[in-house]
């Protein structure tokens, strides 16, 4: 542009000498979906690509990978309780998930990522931005998206649990209260994860990088926390392994399913956070999902210009 | 077989903007960790080789070494500014060599540095614990490096298979099945540790020779074989 600038001796170009051609373009006038649907799509698009559907071959390989080995222990689970006509399932719903908690993270790491770094990568914020959805809509759409996909992975083997204790008749009534108790936890640390996950996962335009840094909070915070809690059990100093426990998603969401949900923890010792340190707990799980998503929220407010 | 300018972009692209924050936190988080254990158990010998031992070279040391080696070159092929560093007349087993010295470099200062004063905060190196976990840091660094550089050089996804490794094989199936632990870097560089301590306190399932062969041969293996794939490389286009 800059080169163009017309020489100020040369005359300028009168006005009857450009004339705008109508060559045919139509308008759009067929129905406009709006921003609800605009909304619903991002949501089905981002969960549809956490499992790789949509994707090339290669992506699928490893979230399909993770789900199978998660199902996969549970369904041992079933055989052989169904086998052995056992009375109860060996393992509790509500702490399924926190012995397969190498698995979620790994499912975190790597799809959170995938979910919201490319589109900063690539500058593509801005275009969804264009549309009519706002900031608080594909933050919504992300969030949900991998909570939801989070909730399938983690969901997924407490339906294999529940169907095969009720193949092998256990107690119908009191199956049912305790699969119940596992959803609400496994909702519970989907939202958790898929907020911590997003929020590191949105600093970083670079894949890797993201993938890094989610499985470094993730698992170096569970194995410092697991460690301390260890160290401070044997030395008799039990009363601080709950306080300890708040430091890591994964122990945050053991506390509150062993004290509110009638699980059993994987605290050293094996005695979890009481009931009043419980709600501490929940409030404290609570806190950190509002956080994320005010961060999610507050990070796309400046992206998305 | 070693480029100064190579080295020189592999160390910006490692240590530069955020990427040195992360890495600088872990250990720092192991150091706060061997304060807060000394303050609360005094200085011992067992508890010490549990946090160096469970914490630093279980957790730590493979994922700094997994940010350095795939960080050294999965970036580059992943944005495919590669081509302009693979269009200088350089020998491409040389580019991966120099890669390689680096992520080595900072995987042994981000790991093995710390654990070394983590083991001196712990217990001022009773039972030569400290020196012995720095000394298997020091050689997991190198394997480490030498494998998820190769890893960089193999696949998009490198920091996923690398974590999968380092987590999954190493940690959960080398708990589980104990033939797995044959095959895993940390019981190599643990045998080397247990010949440091001289005692009982460290243990390993391989024995030392076996150990040192195999960590030469995956290292010298996994760099051969990086650099015939950077020789062949294709360039992918965003998937």
């Amino acid at each position: 542009m800059a080169v163009d600038q017309p020489v100020p001796t040369a005359p300028a170009p009168s006005g009857d000498q450009s004339r705008i051609h109508d060559i045919g373009y139509r308008g759009y006038d067929g129905p406009r979906l709006g921003r609800a649907y605009a909304r619903r799509s991002l949501y089905s698009q981002s969960l549809r690509g956490a499992y790789g559907l949509g994707r090339s071959a290669k992506s699928k390989v490893l979230p399909m990978l993770l789900f199978a080995v998660m199902c996969v222990p549970a369904a041992i689970m079933v055989a052989v309780a169904v086998t052995t006509k056992a009375h109860d399932l060996p393992v509790p719903y509500s702490r399924y998930a926190i012995i397969m908690q190498a698995v979620i993270s790994l499912f975190v790491a790597s799809q959170a990522p995938q979910s919201v770094s490319r589109d900063l990568r690539f500058k593509t914020v801005p275009l969804y931005f264009s549309r009519p959805i706002e900031t608080a809509d594909y933050v919504l759409a992300k969030f949900a998206a991998l909570a939801s996909a989070l909730f399938i992975l983690t969901g997924g083997p407490l339906i294999v649990l529940f169907v095969g204790s009720l193949l092998a008749k256990m107690g119908v009534a009191h199956q049912s209260e305790k699969f119940g108790q596992g959803l609400v936890t496994v909702a519970l640390l989907s939202l958790l994860f898929a907020g911590i996950g997003l929020v590191i996962a949105a600093v970083t335009p670079r894949r890797g990088f993201g993938i890094a840094a989610v499985i470094a909070v993730m698992t170096i915070s569970y194995g410092a926390v697991s460690t301390l809690q260890a160290i401070a059990d044997s030395r008799d100093n039990s009363g601080s392994v709950p306080w300890i426990g708040l430091f890591s998603p994964v122990t945050l969401i053991d506390g509150v399913q062993s004290a509110l949900l009638g699980g059993t923890s994987s605290f050293p010792g094996g005695v979890g956070p009481s009931t009043g340190e419980g709600f501490v707990y929940l409030i404290v799980v609570l806190g950190l999902i509002a956080a994320s998503y005010g961060l999610l929220l507050r990070r796309y407010k400046k992206v998305g210009l | 077989m070693y480029d100064p300018t190579v080295a020189r972009l592999t160390y910006r692209a490692l240590l530069g903007r955020r990427r040195a924050l992360v890495l600088g936190a872990l250990p720092l988080l192991l150091i706060v960790i061997s304060v807060a254990v000394r303050l609360l158990t005094g200085a011992d010998d067992q508890v010490a080789a549990d946090v160096l031992g469970g914490f630093a070279l279980a957790t730590m040391v493979p994922i700094i070494g997994v940010i350095a080696g795939t960080g050294a070159i999965g970036p580059e092929i992943d944005d495919g500014s590669v081509v302009y560093l693979l269009s200088k007349p350089l020998k491409r087993p040389t580019i991966i060599f120099t890669k390689l010295i680096v992520a080595v470099a900072v995987t042994m200062v981000f790991s093995a540095l710390p654990t070394l004063i983590a083991g001196l905060i712990l217990n001022g190196n009773g039972q030569q614990v400290a020196v012995a976990y720095t000394v298997a840091a020091l050689v997991a660094s190198i394997a480490y490096s030498a494998l998820f550089l190769l890893l960089g050089t193999v696949s998009r996804h490198a920091v996923v298979f690398g974590l999968v490794y380092a987590l999954v094989w190493e940690a959960l199936f080398g708990s589980l099945v104990s033939g797995a632990r044959t095959l895993s870097v940390q019981q190599w560089s643990l045998a080397v540790a247990h010949k440091v301590v001289g005692s009982n306190l460290i243990t390993s399932d391989v024995g030392l020779p076996a150990a040192t062969a195999l960590l030469i041969v995956v290292t010298v293996a996994a760099t051969w074989y990086a650099g015939q794939r950077l020789r062949a490389l294709t360039l992918a286009g965003e998937e």
